[in-house]
């Protein structure tokens, strides 16, 4: 007994779908993060509360509008039509467009939060010493932020991994384009095939685990970094 | 008691002068503008001297361009910074910055603090006349022993000397010092004090120097500008400026001159000023070099005949310049002496019994002389 081809297909979709997730995440969130560390705009407060949406509302509410916008008679569905590339909904790129959204605020808080425990000091500094906008975000504020990284990525990772409901809405259960390991989960529990169930249920509890245990540590290890830095 | 705002414009060689002139918001919780006017010397120790809240740190962080300058311009030795149309980013303008708390990066060794400003020292290279050397500037900060460490593992006066030494690695024009000391316990003080001095000594980059330390000011200045609430109450050469401010227990006044001769019998040393000579406690510094003591208003005391079967040795003829009489006991009065100024302070008793007045003559009797340098 173990994973049947049906299941390897939607983990290696699920992986493929993550990881795409979280690169593209680390690339948009790092400059809204940033902006959302930063700025003294008084659009700062509502950016960041559509940014934590996705903490409070049914997966499927996200699913719908999406499903909506993204669909034929959308306005980025007509965009996207007009582009030649077809109707996102029920496609692999449908669904990482969706993950994106719904993993955003995962990724999106770490980095803030790193970013604003920078402070400007080592900034100005890095100005004084004659380091350019550009110098200054990688040499000082990459480095500086490196554990916000780690954070945002695995947590973004995780998080699309977990995701149910936006996927069945806008993915559906296609296999091997949207069939992934939590719709696969669902099936198998709707056929009562509980051992095929346990295998996939089980997996994703460890993994779960490991990730949040990874997260944890890493955290710990900066908290007493910290604490020898000030002693 | 109050001097004429001295602007040192005629003193100045006019191929190095710094220009200051602009208005800016003074930190954000203060209702007053910073407004300057002036032209400092563009070499040696300018100390930048006020309350905290004065707008003190405002200044140095227009001039970095850390702060936003309202309008007006900032001239350092003939390149424009800041005017009408200009203003370089900060990372644009040839300054070495220390901050007050002895910020390095943590994230790097301390020699990798220092690559960081002589990578980029280098970039801006070729404008600079004569680069200073990364070996005699660790030599001369004392930090050779602590390159491998982390900025963590330093002590408050060991970080500040990073700094320091960091900030010049950048090829400075100008460098700009916030209370560097301010965050350090007197021992750490008096532990960078004599590399500040060094420095001073040793490189030719005009240094702004914030601090409310007057302990600080009459050791390493050359010239003192003070503010107040924002605008400048008084600058110029730093001995006729600091014995002209209120300063309470710290009234006193500068001198500079030269050690002449010493006895060895006393383990005393003969000290000429424009004005005089004072004995002083040999510590055997040479003689004939640049020296600079304190005499204390507190320190001085004044009779009308030369002191006779005294304790005190120095007894000098001055003029009495001004008497500053408020309502407490006490009262300084200004003495002088040849071209040197002496602060007495004794009580207003005394000053009615000895029947003090403008232009007389009297005798200080100086008690105690602190050499600075």
């Amino acid at each position: 007994m173990g994973f049947s081809p049906a299941d390897l297909d939607a983990i290696s979709l699920t992986l493929r779908l993550a990881t795409v997730t979280t690169a593209i995440l680390l690339l948009l969130g790092t400059p809204l993060a940033w902006w959302l560390a930063t700025t003294a705009s008084r659009w700062r407060g509502p950016v960041g509360a559509i940014v934590a949406l996705p903490l409070v509302l049914p997966p499927t509410v996200i699913g719908f509008y999406l499903l909506i916008l993204l669909g034929p008679r959308g306005p980025v569905g007509e965009l996207t039509t007009v582009l030649g590339l077809g109707t996102l909904p029920f496609t692999f790129w449908g669904l990482v467009v969706g993950s994106v959204v719904y993993s955003m605020p995962f990724v999106v808080q770490p980095l803030q939060n790193a970013f604003a425990g920078i402070g400007a000091r080592p900034l100005e500094m890095a100005a004084t010493l004659r380091a350019g906008p550009w110098d200054r975000f990688l040499n000082v504020v990459l480095p500086m932020s490196k554990q916000g990284y780690y954070t945002a990525a695995v947590l973004g990772f995780a998080h699309t991994v977990g995701e149910f409901g936006v996927v069945l809405m806008i993915g559906g259960n296609i296999p091997g384009q949207t069939r992934v390991v939590s719709v696969q989960l669902y099936d198998h529990v709707e056929a009562l095939d509980y051992a095929q169930a346990h295998w996939l249920a089980a997996t994703l509890l460890v993994f779960s685990f490991v990730v949040l245990l990874l997260v944890y540590s890493l955290q710990g290890r900066a908290a007493s970094f910290l604490a020898r830095g000030s002693a | 008691m109050t001097i004429e705002p001295r602007l040192l414009a005629d003193a100045i060689n006019p191929e190095k002068v710094i220009t200051l002139r602009f208005q800016a918001r003074a930190g954000t919780d203060s209702d007053f503008t910073l407004k300057l006017d002036l032209q400092l010397p563009g070499e040696g120790i300018s100390a930048v001297f006020g309350a905290s809240g004065s707008g003190k740190t405002t200044l140095l962080r227009c001039v970095a361009g850390l702060a936003p300058v309202l309008s007006g311009s900032i001239v350092v030795n003939n390149e424009t910074w800041h005017d009408t149309g200009v203003s370089l980013p900060a990372h644009q303008r040839p300054v070495g910055y220390v901050f007050q708390e002895a910020s390095l990066f943590e994230h790097l060794s301390t020699a990798a603090n220092l690559d960081f400003a002589e990578k980029r020292a280098k970039r801006f290279g070729g404008r600079v006349a004569s680069p200073i050397d990364r070996n005699q500037i660790v030599e001369l900060m004392g930090i050779g022993r602590l390159l491998q460490r982390r900025p963590a593992q330093l002590s408050g006066g060991e970080r500040q000397r990073v700094a320091i030494a960091r900030a010049l690695l950048i090829n400075p024009r100008l460098l700009l010092m916030d209370e560097p000391l301010a965050a350090l316990d007197a021992g750490h003080k008096q532990e960078i004090l004599p590399y500040l001095e060094k420095l001073h000594r040793e490189i030719q980059i005009p240094v702004l120097y914030v601090t409310h330390s007057v302990d600080e000011v009459s050791r390493l200045a050359d010239q003192l500008l003070v503010l107040q609430e924002g605008e400048v109450l008084v600058s110029g050469p730093v001995g006729p400026v600091l014995s002209g401010l209120r300063l309470g227990d710290e009234a006193g006044a500068v001198l500079e001159g030269r050690l002449q001769a010493r006895d060895e019998q006393w383990k005393l040393a003969l000290f000429r000023f424009a004005g005089g000579e004072l004995w002083v406690r040999d510590r055997g510094q040479p003689l004939q070099s640049d020296t600079r003591v304190r005499v204390l208003a507190r320190d001085v005391s004044l009779s009308l005949q030369p002191a006779q079967q005294s304790s005190i040795l120095n007894s000098l003829p001055a003029m009495v310049e001004s008497i500053e009489e408020g309502d407490e006991a006490m009262a300084l009065v200004r003495l002088r002496l040849g071209d040197s100024v002496l602060i007495a302070r004794v009580s207003r008793r005394s000053v009615a019994e000895l029947g003090l007045e403008l232009g007389m003559a009297v005798y200080a009797q100086v008690k105690s002389v602190a050499i600075l340098r």
